[in-house]
């Protein structure tokens, strides 16, 4: 917005006439010459806030006030428009630095080198120019790479509910992440919208030690930052990440928790507004919303680097046809759900496969990316697993003695499946090829007959190896 | 006209008097292109089709005298557009990798030459929708040059056979008026054609659930309702590759970016199966990607719509894909609530419901203003909101459409795909279209599907039994219908898109699939009524031959092959018995 030559030579004026305030709403009257979406600037007494024009006209301008309107009065605030957007200042200096929900330092150094300043809101990609994502990222974890593999410039989110292990899942893609047969630069954008000191703490750990933390950039809005700055923090983060990316070449895994404390923020925007609610009081744009969030990863054709999103979502009452998964699952590129049961039966990473699903995998793996067999396995283990669900059902109905030798095997094979497969450590890097073995391994409990999905040769090949 | 008001893609305009409903104008310095969707006294508003950040109060509008209108003509085949018809191949390379605002790009190649062959002749009279000549647009398709349906009168002059640009006329009538090779139409305008006929071919789309037991028929709508990773995409996808259309329209409504590429990277790659050419060259895209401007969303489903008309016109089938409608009705619902109108349920516009119908009315199968045949099929992807097909969007289609094509979560969890629930699926033109089947394909072909859905519906109805008493205490036939049931799934409907020879199968190869089954459980029957039990059967390997089936033989001679040793096999029980 900034390039609009209008906007820039008009001087900045500033308002006294503040008046309705709601919530983090602030009506500002007699203006002229505002322009919608631009950045502003409140203060009250020595109290300063950044805020964002949200509705213009003629008369009036609706404003949300950053840092909240506490303190704010009719008579005493004064509001300065600035004719820009809010913009993030970018370089390689970003990596290593911590910053607030709007983009400013918050690890007590200096404002970092400034290249160039950013709208947070981008652009769209033009779908001509995107380059399709296929390039396989090992996680070293099996749940993930053998049956939801994640791909470069892919969107994959978390599916999770409160107090399950997705920070440490989360973490551990971090430290783990990588690509077969490659060693290019490689950042990470750690976005925080809503969380606690500690949860925060555990993420900074956690790249210190893997050696991340000096290729990280982390952008924060802890619970107890302002609600409005949980709009910009996502938004101040990937435009930090496209400018790694796609000016210096970098690969850039973006993690962002908890998408669920953003939505709410919008929420509680919307309905400072007035606005008609859709569905459970989250606004009817909500969608809209958090594409222009998601979509911003992704691959451009000729330039080198990818954005790879992370985002990490609890569900609320862990169901997962809430607006807030529901409308994310429209929008990303497939989903990693975390169960309850799975996580009680104490195994880590409690991943629901049968939930859980990722849609580049297809072009990501099998021969030349993985291995052959890849694909037809995955699709055998669901199947089977699905299967074996069934089977436990009519177990609760039956008991076990009611069911046929063909079931058991398949109880059987359920159970090596989660304790074997599912089940690793923390900090256990298993290879591509570890997890398809033992994806055989959990199959061979079957009988020959039932595997449909896979050939009768990669049964020959593969089968007997493990 | 001046800028009254901003919030989000709607702008209220003041002194707007003389303004007309669904004109364009151009809003502010940057001339963001807008369409006046509502007029109050001297106030009206205004949906903008590009980004608003930055407008002011008092910045000027200036009306364009004309509706949101195509241009139609050579050059739309193969090519990707916005909402609004701008070329964002030519934005690409124009403006670089982020689409921006205010750049314009005319949707048709101006420098291009084509090769115009006449049909008319100077002096005979013309009426709207006739062909005046044709231009080998692409290696599939023979681009027919229409008259402007709002034209007629006398030829006065046609151009000779020759290499002529978009801006150069082929032909004046009445001894004045230009005609060139391509005209303009308004989006929100049906075009017309001269007689509605009956729904009565079937589209075939290579997708054996689709084709045996929910056919759709060239001019028919449909709709796939489905949560997310249901595959609603995917069938998209394919039917866009494989279906026996023409001309294929497909539609990116609100939904991924990459999902477009996909298609912008498959397309050029695959080959038509009728005729060996790329897809591409049958294929028109519109993209507005859930990132894009919301007003635009709105405008690409009449985009498509009139695109598709216009092919269906020059007397082509025309098959629309439109993923998903539901994010079309959320640009209404959320340009609705920036004009503060009343909601109706779920805070979608009343008008939601008469929106849909004038949507899905404009497809059908028609005889052309110039006297040939062609058809619009409209598919339309819905998202419901927690696959709760109770939501408005999903239950206000349903009156429209003929097919219901009911994606179910349970089944693609468990990776059954396309994950279309044959229970509560249904296609009004089943009947309509079994003509073409006996008469193409075989003569038992309706009893074939009847006999599939009497087992399937048998197996629902079981298993609820099996759940509360186990399977070894149903008796030994309806064992056997279970087995059946299950072959049907596993080895018919299910269907791998991303297998080579699974993604799609000739009616011949369906017709045969489904014959080895039902030929199967025909003679498996008459030996269980020997007491022979029914796990003997269960044992036969052929089972497993016929499941795979589907992705390991793509030759009908192998199939037909498999067809006679199928309906053998369980005989040889009772040889061993014997």
């Amino acid at each position: 917005m900034s390039k609009d030559p209008a906007m820039q030579l008009r001087g900045n004026v500033s308002y006294a006439t503040v008046t309705q305030i709601s919530g983090p709403l602030i009506f500002v009257s007699g203006i002229k010459g505002v322009g919608y979406d631009e950045l502003v600037q409140v203060k009250a007494g020595n109290r300063h806030s950044m805020g964002r024009v949200l509705d213009v006209s003629k008369e009036v301008a609706v404003i949300e006030v950053f840092k909240g309107t506490t303190g704010l009065s009719l008579g005493e605030t004064s509001v300065e428009f600035l004719g820009r957007g809010l913009e993030v200042g970018v370089s390689q200096d970003i990596l290593g630095r911590v910053f607030d929900g709007i983009g400013a330092p918050a690890d007590g150094k200096p404002e970092p080198f400034v290249k160039e300043k950013r709208d947070i809101n981008g652009s769209p990609i033009n779908p001509t120019a995107r380059e399709y994502p296929s390039e396989f990222i090992e996680t070293g974890i099996s749940a993930i790479d053998g049956m939801d593999s994640l791909v470069r410039g892919q969107k994959l989110p978390i599916f999770s509910g409160a107090g399950l292990p997705h920070n440490a899942l989360a973490a551990q893609i971090v430290r783990q992440a990588k690509l077969l047969n490659s060693s290019e630069s490689f950042a990470v954008v750690f976005v925080a919208i809503g969380i606690t000191h500690d949860e925060a703490m555990y993420f900074r750990k956690s790249f210190e030690e893997s050696g991340a933390l000096a290729n990280t950039s982390m952008v924060l809005n802890l619970a107890d930052s302002p609600p409005v700055e949980r709009i910009t923090a996502p938004r101040v983060g990937l435009t930090m990440a496209e400018y790694l990316a796609f000016e210096e070449a970098m690969h850039v895994l973006v993690v962002m928790t908890d998408m669920t404390n953003y939505c709410n923020a919008l929420r509680e925007i919307s309905s400072s507004r007035g606005e008609i609610p859709a569905r459970k009081g989250y606004p009817g744009y909500m969608y809209t919303d958090l594409a222009s969030i998601y979509e911003r990863a992704g691959k451009i054709i000729g330039k080198k680097g990818s954005i790879t999103l992370l985002p990490i979502l609890t569900m609320p009452n862990d169901d997962i046809s809430h607006p807030i998964p529901d409308l994310t699952g429209y929008i990303t590129e497939g989903q990693i759900v975390l169960d309850r049961g799975l996580y009680r039966k104490g195994i880590y990473p409690p991943v629901d496969i049968a939930l859980s699903l990722s849609r580049l995998m297809k072009d990501g793996v099998g021969k030349g990316f993985t291995r052959e067999d890849h694909m037809d396995l995955s699709n055998q283990l669901y199947a089977s697993y699905a299967r074996m669900k069934e089977v436990r059902s009519l177990e609760m109905v039956v008991g076990e003695e009611g069911l046929s030798e063909k079931d058991k095997m398949y109880l059987k094979f359920g159970e090596f499946f989660e304790q074997n497969f599912l089940n690793q450590r923390e900090n256990q890097d298993r290879s591509i090829e570890q997890t398809l073995d033992l994806g055989w391994q959990a199959l061979s409990v079957l009988p020959e007959d039932e595997l449909t999905r896979v050939s009768k040769e990669e049964i020959k090949t593969y089968m007997k190896k493990s | 006209m001046r800028i009254y008001r901003v919030s989000g893609s709607v702008v209220e305009a003041e002194d707007a008097r003389g303004v007309e409903m669904h004109e364009i104008v151009l809003v502010g310095s940057e001339q963001l292109v807008g369409e006046v969707i509502r007029i109050n006294e001297d106030h009206a508003f205004i949906q903008v089709y590009e980004d608003t950040y930055g407008l002011r109060p008092g910045e000027n509008i200036t009306p364009t005298g004309h509706p949101l209108s195509l241009e139609l003509g050579p050059g739309l085949l193969g090519t990707i557009y916005d909402g609004v018809q701008r070329p964002l191949t030519v934005l690409n390379e124009k403006e670089g990798e982020l689409i921006r605002r205010g750049v314009s790009a005319s949707p048709l190649d101006r420098n291009k030459k084509w090769h115009f062959i006449p049909l008319l002749k100077t002096g005979q009279d013309i009426k709207g929708g006739e062909v005046l000549g044709t231009v080998p647009e692409t290696d599939i398709i023979s681009h027919r040059v229409l008259i402007a349906p709002d034209t007629k009168g006398k030829l006065s002059w046609v151009a000779d056979e020759g290499e002529y640009a978009l801006e150069e006329a082929v032909a004046k009538i009445n001894g004045e008026k230009p005609i060139y090779m391509y005209h303009t139409w308004p989006v929100r305008e049906p075009r017309p054609y001269a007689q509605r006929l009956e729904a009565d071919q079937p589209l075939i789309t290579g997708q054996r659930v689709i084709d045996a037991l929910f056919p759709m028929a060239k001019g028919g709508s449909a709709i796939i309702p489905g949560g997310f990773g249901t595959g609603k995409t995917v069938v998209q996808h394919q039917l866009a590759k494989w279906a026996d259309a023409d001309v294929v329209v497909y539609v990116g409504c609100g939904e991924r970016g990459n999902e477009m590429t996909e298609v912008l990277r498959d397309f050029p790659k695959l080959k038509d199966p009728r005729s060996g050419k790329p897809l591409m060259m049958r294929t028109v895209l519109i993209a507005n990607t859930s990132n894009m401007p919301v007003a635009a969303r709105e405008a690409s489903i009449y985009t498509g719509i009139t695109i598709a008309e216009y092919f269906r016109d020059m007397g082509y089938s025309v098959a629309l894909m439109a993923d998903s409608t539901s994010r079309w009705a959320e640009a209404l619902r959320e340009i609705s609530g920036r004009l503060e109108e009343m909601p109706g349920e779920e805070g979608y516009p009343p008008y939601l419901a008469s929106r849909l119908a004038e949507f899905y009315e404009r497809a059908g199968r028609v005889k052309t203003l110039s006297g040939s045949e062609g058809s619009v099929t409209v598919v339309g992807a819905v998202s419901p909101m927690g696959g709760d097909f109770s939501e408005p969007v999903t239950q206000n289609s349903l009156r429209f459409v003929q097919v219901f094509w009911g994606l179910d979560k349970d089944l693609a969890d468990r990776r059954h795909f396309p994950s279309i629930n044959w229970i509560t699926s249904y296609s009004q033109y089943i009947h309509m279209v079994e003509n073409w089947w006996v008469n193409n394909v075989a003569k038992d072909w309706p009893a074939l599907v009847k006999e599939t859905f009497r087992l399937l519906q048998a197996e629902n109805e079981l298993e609820s039994l099996v759940r509360l008493v186990g399977i070894d205490a149903l008796p030994e036939d309806q064992k056997l219908m279970l087995l059946i049931a299950r072959m049907i799934r596993e080895g018919f409907l299910q269907q791998n898109a991303f297998n080579d020879i699974d993604t799609y199968s000739s009616p011949k190869k369906q017709y045969l699939l489904l014959k080895a089954m039902i030929d199967f459980y025909n003679s498996s029957k008459e030996v269980i009524e020997k007491k022979i039990p029914e796990a003997k059967i269960e044992d036969l390997p052929i089972i497993g031959e016929i499941n795979r089936a589907r992705f390991t033989y793509s030759d009908e001679a192998q199939l037909e092959d498999l067809v006679k040793r199928a309906a053998s096999a369980p005989k040889s029980i009772l040889g061993e018995i014997d």
